[in-house]
């Protein structure tokens, strides 16, 4: 029989204002093989814990129930508290009384009930404890990066710069992401390649950073520490040792009909072509469905041409498996699609644009050279109008409910760039809010109001009307002036809403990191743990976990290497001994534990078993603890349920269901 | 039957086989039994006819075990049982002689029972290589008969083909007798509101006397040590003590058997209550269908199976709250 000591936190008034907490520890001596029972104002606390080791000590616990708040909390907590009093770690059970309970009801007794509840499951299950020891794990000193646009820059150049080896894996030729596209940056107005560019080369110079771009993530799998991941190296077509970047085959290349992703799709490229002119690698990749060798065998100019011999039409993809210990995430962001939004007219007009789109407008290495001009008649827009919150802050389902963050301060941006460079154009700013905070940010904002007498009105733009003299038509409201406004453009620019990478989703479910339901990945303490995945040895970096503007991307960056380094630098892990083991006599031999396993733990071996007297060989399965990371999938596959998680058996589950129903 | 005989005798006299599993007369005219036979001599027991509806495909698991090659008669439908339990690595393939035997439909004497023909004495017309279209039956009170059709086992009348998914040789023709729709009961239950189903299975449910035929019959239901006989869970041997708990064995049956029952029917073949226990499979067959696309399960040894299979597109847990 246990000896069970329950210990009943208050948590100042966030539990005990709506738990009658006395009442539960009272309640709980009632229980059985529960010896002892209290309840403190702060059972985390020094001297909650000091509470704790006395029980332990003086009345030979052998396991505690702590009811408290969440165990992603203070279960470490609890269970190093319980260590040092001599108790095994595993023989402590949290109640989470306070999420589950105190915070989500009002009536006193109705909680306090719950809570009872709560702590009699608990108290079931620890009567069903046994002590479990954690193992060891090494530690691989190598990072992998998913991403190389600023964040994954970041991260990676910190991780290496702490003496560590770095792979960053890039899908897109280039490392350099959406930054790379920025024309200038807020609130200073600096050349976003002049900033970026330094940094690619630094990354791509340095001797612990490798570089796969045109690369994807094929499979992950492993744990905290020890991870092995598969990398795709997509087929370039261009052998990236032979190839010198000089760039003839891009001009000679015949095809040249593609669209332009770089330049959001507003003009074309060649088949074979590097991303922008300051891409790294340098070197340029195929794309197989434009080439014209490739679609119909004849061609291979650009073989003929290149002095190097650096194109390869043989090339394949290629699979590259390497070991990491830590995975940081940097998979960005794009802008939404507009098809909800119809009454933009972004598909009707190609003067209507994203700011994204403008940005390239405004390069001097995008489809316009720099120049300012409708994308219909190449004509100089006099009347230009901004529509803010595209798709942001929406309440439908048609874009996102949160803030894209961003928009308000690069459309100041635009406005106040246009109106510098071309003062006879009028622009206007449709907003709901102006949200300028951060260091210069809302003194960036004035000065575009009051220097560059920009024209800023409070209020949504219902509909954009293409006119048949290729104007646009902007109706919108002005809410304070409380009246319709009927405007006409040259130009309409969107700030569309900004979501997660799309193949953030593929991603996460490789790393098993959870994802929101607007598939942003999700943090492990929203204010606490923010650049760590509540999966171990997963980092966050960038936008892939909430909109961002660069400076707070590039501290993010930091803080997830900083993480990364701090797991890279240790030698060991302990693991968690939270693992399923299979019962040989039970066990069918059917895999069907082998097939749902998501860390290929689990194996088969013919094993001599005496069951009962009959000694036959069986195919049974046998769990690697090493890689079971004790999600308990194969034990509800299980048909004979031969497949058992320690510290969580399918025995104890249900005396806590059978404590909760009884 | 006399050419199944024969092939018999030869695979046992030639050394391939050192067994013949099929099927002996029992005590009356409409219930053969499974059984080996071990000589020629003992094979003038065997029988092979309209009335052998059992799957001996699960008798392989034991007889994997035994010393040298088994020959085993299966129906098209057994096929896909055998394929099954290869998957599950519950069957040695190269202890297998397959014979894969013709069938134009099985009998349901409970069928016959209910048209009032009872005191049967023998049957005329149930034999495999037999083309009648009707059932001569000798009864005490003189000579019956019944269109084989109208007496056919439901599972027969959704018949699944008439391929065989695994066999080494195949003796006999088979005969289409797929006449309706397999998941139209399924559909009419679904079509009901929560209380009707609910009513629905209670009274089938309440009729279980708990003898285990559905679950020893059962090729899926092959585990070494069923959770219901096993001391380390507490469903152990209990006895129904109310309403709930009589229709949770076969609840817990069903999920255990979801995604690897390949609709062979023997469940409701076997029940002695006569309760359509195959709905339950079927309506769990339809949704993985809808989920998932279609999945037969035993329809071969390699493919993955969808409940123990993931991929990206894979249907979302909320669908359930969709689905309701």
């Amino acid at each position: 029989m246990q000896r069970i000591g329950v210990f009943v936190c208050h948590c100042g008034s966030n539990i005990a204002a709506t738990v009658d907490v006395s009442k539960v520890a009272e309640l709980a001596l009632m229980e059985p093989g529960v010896v002892h029972a209290e309840d403190y104002q702060y059972m985390c606390s020094e001297a909650g814990q000091a509470k704790i080791a006395a029980a332990i000590q003086e009345k030979n616990l052998t396991g505690i129930v702590v009811c408290s708040c969440s165990p992603r909390m203070h279960e470490a907590t609890f269970r190093k508290a319980a260590e040092r009093a001599g108790l095994n770690p595993y023989m402590v059970e949290i109640a989470n009384i306070r999420e589950h309970c105190s915070w989500i009801h009002k009536d006193i007794e109705e909680a306090t009930k719950k809570a009872v509840i709560l702590m009699r499951a608990a108290v079931a299950k620890v009567n069903l404890n046994t002590p479990l020891q954690a193992g060891e794990s090494r530690v691989t000193k190598r990072a992998l990066v998913i991403g190389g646009g600023i964040a994954g820059i970041q991260t990676a150049l910190d991780i290496a710069d702490a003496g560590y080896e770095v792979d960053i894996v890039e899908k897109t030729p280039s490392i350099g992401g959406r930054m790379s596209q920025l024309d200038k940056t807020f609130p200073t107005l600096d050349c976003s390649a002049c900033i970026l560019t330094p940094k690619m080369v630094e990354a791509a110079a340095h001797e612990k950073i490798n570089i796969y771009t045109y690369s994807e993530v094929d499979k992950v799998s492993g744990f905290v520490g020890d991870f092995t991941v598969d990398i795709r190296k997509k087929a370039r077509s261009v052998d990236m040792d032979k190839c010198t970047g000089c760039g003839v085959c891009q001009e000679k290349c015949p095809s040249k009909k593609s669209l332009n992703e770089f330049n959001r799709g507003l003009n074309n490229r060649s088949a074979i072509y590097t991303p922008f002119a300051q891409a790294i690698p340098n070197v340029p990749v195929i794309d197989r469905d434009a080439c014209i060798k490739f679609k119909t065998g004849k061609c291979g100019i650009c073989s003929k041409v290149c002095q190097a011999g650096a194109i390869d039409y043989e090339q394949k993809d290629e699979i590259i498996t390497e070991k990491y210990g830590a995975i940081v995430v940097a998979t960005g962001f794009d802008t939404i699609k507009l098809d909800k939004y119809d009454e933009y007219a972004y598909n009707q007009s190609k003067d209507v644009i994203t700011s994204l789109e403008l940005e390239r407008v405004m390069n001097a290495a995008g489809p316009t050279h720099g120049h300012l001009e409708r994308l219909s008649d190449g004509k100089a827009p006099k009347e230009i109008v901004f529509i803010q919150c595209v798709g942001s802050r929406c309440s439908d389902d048609r874009g996102k409910p949160y803030c894209s963050k961003i928009c308000c301060m690069y459309t100041a941006k635009h406005a106040m760039l246009i109106r510098d460079k071309y003062p006879d154009v009028n622009v206007t700013v449709f907003y709901i809010d102006v949200r300028t905070p951060g260091k210069n940010f809302d003194e960036f904002y004035r000065r575009a109001v009051e220097q560059y007498g920009v024209n800023y009105i409070k209020g949504q733009v219902g509909k954009v009307i293409p006119q048949p003299n290729g104007k646009l038509l902007v109706q919108g409201a002005d809410l304070l002036d409380n009246k319709q406004i009927l405007k006409e453009a040259d130009m309409v620019v969107l700030a569309t809403a900004i979501e997660p990478n799309p193949d953030v989703r593929k991603i996460a479910t490789m790393l098993t990191a959870s994802i929101d339901t607007n598939n942003f990945l999700t943090e492990a303490h929203a204010k606490l743990r923010p650049v760590e995945s509540p999966t171990a040895g997963i980092f966050l970096s960038g936008v892939c976990q909430g909109p961002k503007d660069i400076p707070e991307t590039v501290a993010q960056a930091g803080a997830a290497a900083v993480k990364a380094i701090g797991l890279l630098a240790k030698d060991k892990l302990l693991t968690n001994p939270c693992t399923a083991q299979a019962d040989v006599l039970l066990c069918n031999g059917c895999s069907t534990c082998e097939n749902v396993c998501p860390y290929g733990a689990i194996t088969y071996e013919d094993k001599e078993v005496n069951d009962h007297g009959i000694r036959e060989t069986r195919r049974v399965a046998v769990v690697n603890n090493a890689l079971c990371q004790g999600c308990g999938a194969c034990t509800v596959a299980c048909p004979s349920g031969a497949m058992d998680l320690q510290g969580f058996s399918n025995r104890q589950i249900i005396a806590e269901v059978d404590a909760i129903c009884r | 039957m006399q050419e199944l005989i024969n092939r018999a005798k030869e695979l046992l006299a030639d050394g391939t086989v050192a067994r013949v599993l099929g099927w002996k007369a029992g005590d009356l005219p409409y219930n053969p039994e499974p059984a080996y036979f071990e000589d020629a001599e003992s094979l003038k027991d065997f029988v092979y006819n309209g009335f052998c509806g059992a799957n001996l495909s699960k008798y392989m698991i034991e007889a994997s075990k035994l010393e040298g090659k088994t020959m085993v008669c299966l129906k098209p439908c057994d096929t896909y049982s055998f394929n099954q339990l290869i998957k599950e690595h519950r069957v040695d393939r190269e202890k297998a002689y397959i014979v894969g035997v013709g069938c134009k439909g099985k009998l349901d004497i409970e069928k016959i029972k209910k048209l009032g023909i009872k005191g049967i004495e023998s049957i005329e017309g149930a034999e495999i290589t037999d083309e009648a279209e009707t059932l001569k039956i000798q009864t005490i009170y003189g000579e019956k008969s019944c269109a084989y059709a109208d007496v056919m086992l439901e599972r027969c009348h959704v018949c699944k083909g008439k391929e065989h998914m695994v066999y080494d040789e195949l003796i006999g023709e088979s005969k289409d007798t797929k006449d309706a729709e397999r998941f139209d009961e399924v559909a009419r239950i679904e079509a009901m509101s929560p209380e009707e189903k609910f009513a629905f299975f209670q009274k089938e449910l309440s009729k279980c006397i708990r003898c285990n035929a559905c679950r020893n019959a059962c090729p899926a239901c092959s585990c070494r040590k069923c959770v219901f006989d096993s001391t380390k869970f507490d469903s152990a041997q209990k006895a129904n003590v109310d309403s709930f708990e009589e229709k949770m064995f076969h609840i817990i049956r069903a999920f255990h058997v979801a995604g690897r029952c390949t609709d062979c029917g023997e469940c409701s073949r076997v029940c002695p209550q006569g309760i359509p226990l195959h709905l339950f499979n079927r309506k769990f067959i339809k949704d993985i269908d809808a989920l998932y696309g279609e999945y037969q399960a035993g329809e071969d040894t390699e493919s993955k199976a969808p409940l123990t299979n993931f991929t990206f597109d894979d249907a979302e847990p909320s669908i359930v709250g969709k689905r309701g």
